[in-house]
């Protein structure tokens, strides 16, 4: 375990420059794509990888890529997702802003593979300063020739722009973002049509999370099969984990998949253990929006199976018993946290990003804060927990988007597992 | 053509038909109701969920169920899909919390509403709501503003939508209202203080389904059921001069556009029509307006309903009263 | 009730610097033809910093002019996007991260303590025009919670020390000193 192929270089001075990255092994990957391979060769090796989509959904990568009509002769698009705002989620900040030329690296190998010329990142605005430090790297790299006209000499072309949103969780929804990148408000698409054949301005358009584009380059490198061969299963490879909460160490680690979760809590090479010697209580796995496992639940299944970081082991019971990889946002809550207020906090937090359009989400996230307010300051009424299951299993499911399902779950997953908390809120 | 099943009912359809427009080739019961799809009105739908299907066989290439409800207003139909409305629970629950979730900040104010009797959010609650309400929070409130003389915009019981806004988009040249904010203080707004003003802005109020747009002219002039709806013709540069006057006795109370069962208008028309002209020389009256919508207004004036009749407006039944 | 308001049409002349304005030229032509649409959000961003704090119904009619849509698309973009801003701010804008992980890292009591040290209630601004609070939604910096934003820099790790210090020293500073690269200079 802990083997890191994204954030192998990521301590070494200057890896945000040009020079530096490139002394380090940096854009032979793109090198040896654009050189030595098709773009259906580069496709071929990611399907082989088994990356899945690093943004939460867990979505085979090359079978997306695959999915993207080639037969239109409009032009095609790559978008980055960059709109990192799932509460819980930092690892692509750390990536973009430590390894901006990783990514810009993914990027040109995708595009090759892709076929498209005009590649958007998409990052949330309040990440004002690394709009900068990406822009910069473009120009870097275009300087270099690893952008823009005939990239090293090759019949291949590609720009890439940097798109900063303004505060609007939605818009990491893809069919939001490309709303959004239109110049419109972050409305999620009704779909079908899907972007791979109706995306970016009605053209074909592939858009990825920047942690799933950067592992491009890397398997390039390694090879598919080789990739395939790190982590466990159908969990392949490697996951930035982003660990906060009441831990020692909270921070961005990469891990092998199939890592215990106990041991990425409690080992000192992560997150260090509880903070102040406390007793963990809770943990949301993957970013907010999965449900929340109590401590017995989430270092074992309930079959008894010690609790590991990959997308099935987690997901192993179900909404029963089970979570998800998600995003790989990892909060850790420990004895004091009080999941009342934390399931109230977050169902604010819906409320507030929810974009309005469809019914079940913009009202059922209203409603739900509504009531979670009263029984955190003291006006629950016991009737209001069946209320929230069954508000939250009105909206789950039934929405133009996953928000609603985002919304529904920490709410749902917060009583199946604390009722009593709520409870005795409601008593005193 | 390609073939679908909706509770059991076979259809032949073109490609690109949707769901819903298939149900409604079929009529009657399988219909699934609609708060924000208007089939005059490019890209609505979608977003109210009061639609929702089951796609039980997603079409004869690939059988699968498709694991969630579909809006059917927005789905195309695939060769061989099976679909259930009324025949699943599933739908009927999904719906009713459909319906629970429109009304929470809803208003219950039908009684001051000049929209009752002819409102789709009534015939919804009446056809899939449930008798109580399990809410407590206070409803949501706006601001009142005035958007002019011809039209009362009332936020407070607006469903979202979006139907205004696209028939002020497609319509007219440059619209003056939108969605603004977002999520549960979304509002329909002008942002900044002006009368909308345009030959087709009265269509607003026509595609509302509910009271949150109302003619101003008609404010609380009259109960909708106690007005003879008819067909009404006059020439008309600007539309097809084609409207239903409402009318009490040989007064002309109020001009809307005609509507179909589903509640659509079957041409947009001019504000000088539906505003201004409000004499009954202004218009050659064609004869009674046959309301083929169940609702309040279809209860009064037609042969086959008894005063006091109980109407399912969902079911398309009316039973007599004893 | 929802606080919104209508806003008044003043019709003062607004314009970029020219040097702002070959800036925005450039951002539209990442954009496919016709597609101009797609620069609104980087160039609100750039109007609302440049031209008043705040996105103003002049500022935004003007924009809406610069790449040719009805002004209401312009406002219906505004209000959806919370870093726009409606009304006028003061000179900072402390906007404190009060979602899940900052909230159980000491966020709130950030907040509590920003508001009594300035004497604010979230959203009011301080009499001198020096500081507006804001409660804000995941800023994405979780690991370093409690986490706060001014004028879209990042500050990290916050206590209620901290927090002292930082605002006695964005006093010190005039606005124009205070930040680093502003939006128009983050685009090559």
């Amino acid at each position: 375990m802990g083997r890191a192929i994204l954030l192998d270089k990521v301590n070494i001075p200057g890896i945000q420059t040009f020079e530096v990255y490139r002394a380090h092994g940096g854009y032979t990957s793109a090198a040896k794509g654009l050189r030595e391979m098709t773009p259906a060769q580069v496709q071929q090796e990611v399907i082989k990888s088994g990356l899945r989509g690093r943004g939460g959904a867990g979505f085979p990568t090359g079978l997306k890529w695959s999915f993207l009509d080639r037969k239109s002769d409009k032009p095609r698009y790559l978008v980055c997702n960059a709109d990192e705002s799932e509460p819980g989620t930092f690892k692509d900040r750390y990536l973009m802003e430590h390894l901006p030329h990783l990514l810009i690296e993914g990027l040109t190998l995708s595009s090759y593979a892709l076929g498209v010329k005009t590649c958007y990142i998409y990052i949330r605005g309040e990440f004002r300063y690394l709009v900068g430090i990406l822009e910069n790297a473009i120009r870097e790299a275009k300087k270099n020739n690893y952008l823009g006209e005939k990239i090293l000499g090759t019949d291949f072309s590609l720009e890439i722009y940097v798109h900063p949103g303004a505060g609007a969780y939605i818009c990491g929804e893809e069919t939001a973002l490309l709303e959004s990148l239109e110049g419109k408000r972050g409305n999620p698409r009704i779909k079908p049509p899907f972007p791979a054949y109706k995306g970016l301005y009605n053209c074909p358009t592939v858009v990825n999370n920047v942690e799933t584009l950067a592992t491009v380059g890397p398997v390039i490198t390694m090879g598919g099969d080789a990739y395939a061969k790190l982590g466990m299963g159908k969990s392949t490879g490697t996951k930035l984990m982003s660990a906060c909460g009441n831990i020692n160490k909270p921070g961005v680690y990469e891990v092998e998949l199939g890592l215990p979760v106990e041991e990425f809590i409690y080992s000192d090479e992560y997150c260090g253990g509880i903070k102040n010697g406390r007793m963990l209580k809770a943990v949301i796995p993957g970013g907010s929006s999965v449900p929340i496992l109590p401590a017995d639940l989430i270092l074992n299944t309930a079959r008894g199976d010690s609790r590991l970081l990959t997308y099935e082991s987690l997901a192993e019971g179900g909404f029963e018993s089970g979570s998800m990889l998600g995003s790989g946002g990892f909060i850790v809550y420990d004895e004091d946290a009080c999941i009342v207020r934390n399931t109230w906090n977050l169902t604010r937090f819906y409320r507030h990003e929810s974009c309005g359009q469809c019914s079940p989400c913009r009202e059922g996230t209203g409603w739900m804060e509504k009531v979670l307010y009263r029984i955190e300051h003291g006006k629950g009424r016991m009737s209001d927990i069946d209320l929230l299951v069954r508000v939250a299993k009105n909206i789950e499911g039934n929405t133009i988007c996953p928000l609603g399902d985002a919304a529904a779950w920490p709410v749902a997953s917060a009583i199946r597992h604390f009722r009593k908390e709520f409870e005795e809120h409601i008593k005193c | 053509m390609l073939k679908v099943i909706i509770d059991n009912i076979e259809i032949q359809v073109e490609e690109g038909t949707t769901i819903l427009q298939a149900a409604r080739m079929i009529g009657g019961k399988v219909v699934p109701p609609a708060m924000c799809y208007y089939s005059k009105l490019k890209d609505s739908g979608g977003k109210c969920r009061s639609c929702l299907v089951k796609v039980v066989k997603g079409s004869a290439k690939d059988p699968r169920p498709v694991p969630k409800l579909v809006a059917s207003c927005s789905t195309p139909v695939q060769d061989g899909m099976v679909v259930e409305n009324t025949l699943s629970a599933e739908v009927q629950e999904a719906r009713k919390g459909v319906v629970e979730m429109l009304l929470i900040n809803h208003p219950l104010d039908c009684p001051v509403c000049d929209q009752a009797g002819e409102c789709d959010l009534q015939d919804l609650s009446f056809g899939f709501g449930m008798e109580e309400t399990e809410t407590i929070e206070p409803r949501r409130e706006y601001p009142g503003i005035d958007i002019g003389p011809l039209i009362k915009l009332n936020m407070n019981r607006c469903i979202h939508c979006y139907r205004c806004v696209l028939a002020a988009e497609q319509l007219t040249k440059k619209r003056a209202h939108g969605m603004l904010y977002r999520g549960d203080t979304m509002e329909i707004s002008t942002f900044i203080q002006t009368a909308i003003d345009n030959d087709f802005s009265g269509n607003m109020i026509d595609v509302c389904p509910v009271g949150a747009l109302t003619d101003r002219t008609f404010r609380f002039r009259s109960r909708v059921w106690f007005l003879n709806p008819m067909d009404a013709r006059r020439e008309c540069g600007k539309c097809s001069g084609k409207v239903v006057a409402w009318m009490f006795g040989k007064e002309i109370y109020r001009i809307t556009g005609r509507k179909d069962q589903f509640g659509e208008v079957e041409e947009f028309i001019c504000n000088e029509c539906r505003f201004e002209k409000k004499d009954i020389n202004d218009w050659v009256i064609e004869g009674p307006r046959k309301i083929k919508r169940q609702s309040v207004i279809s209860s009064n004036h037609y042969e086959q309903m008894k005063k006091g009749s109980i109407i399912h407006p969902i079911e398309g039944t009316t039973e007599p009263q004893e | 009730m929802i606080k919104h308001h209508l806003f008044v049409r003043e019709n003062m002349p607004v314009s970029f610097k020219e040097e702002t304005l070959e800036k925005v030229r450039s951002l539209i032509r990442r954009y496919p033809e016709g597609k101009q649409k797609s620069a609104l959000l980087p160039v609100l961003h750039i109007a609302q910093e440049e031209l008043g704090g705040y996105l103003s119904v002049d500022v935004m009619d003007y924009v809406a002019s610069l790449l040719g849509l009805n002004p209401m698309e312009v406002y219906e973009v505004a209000t959806f996007y919370s870093m726009f801003y409606l009304g006028k701010v003061g000179n900072y804008v402390l906007e404190v991260c009060h979602t899940g992980p900052c909230a159980i890292c000491g966020g709130e009591e950030v907040l509590k303590h920003i508001k009594e040290y300035l004497n604010i209630e979230t959203g009011e601004t301080t009499p001198d025009g020096m500081f507006t609070l804001k409660e804000v939604e995941c800023l994405g910096a979780c690991g370093n919670g409690p986490a706060m934003q001014v004028n879209t820099e990042f500050y990290e790790h916050m206590t209620a020390g901290q927090v002292e210090k930082l605002i006695e020293r964005l006093r010190q500073k005039s606005k124009e000193e205070g930040s680093s690269k502003g939006w128009a200079e983050q685009f090559s």
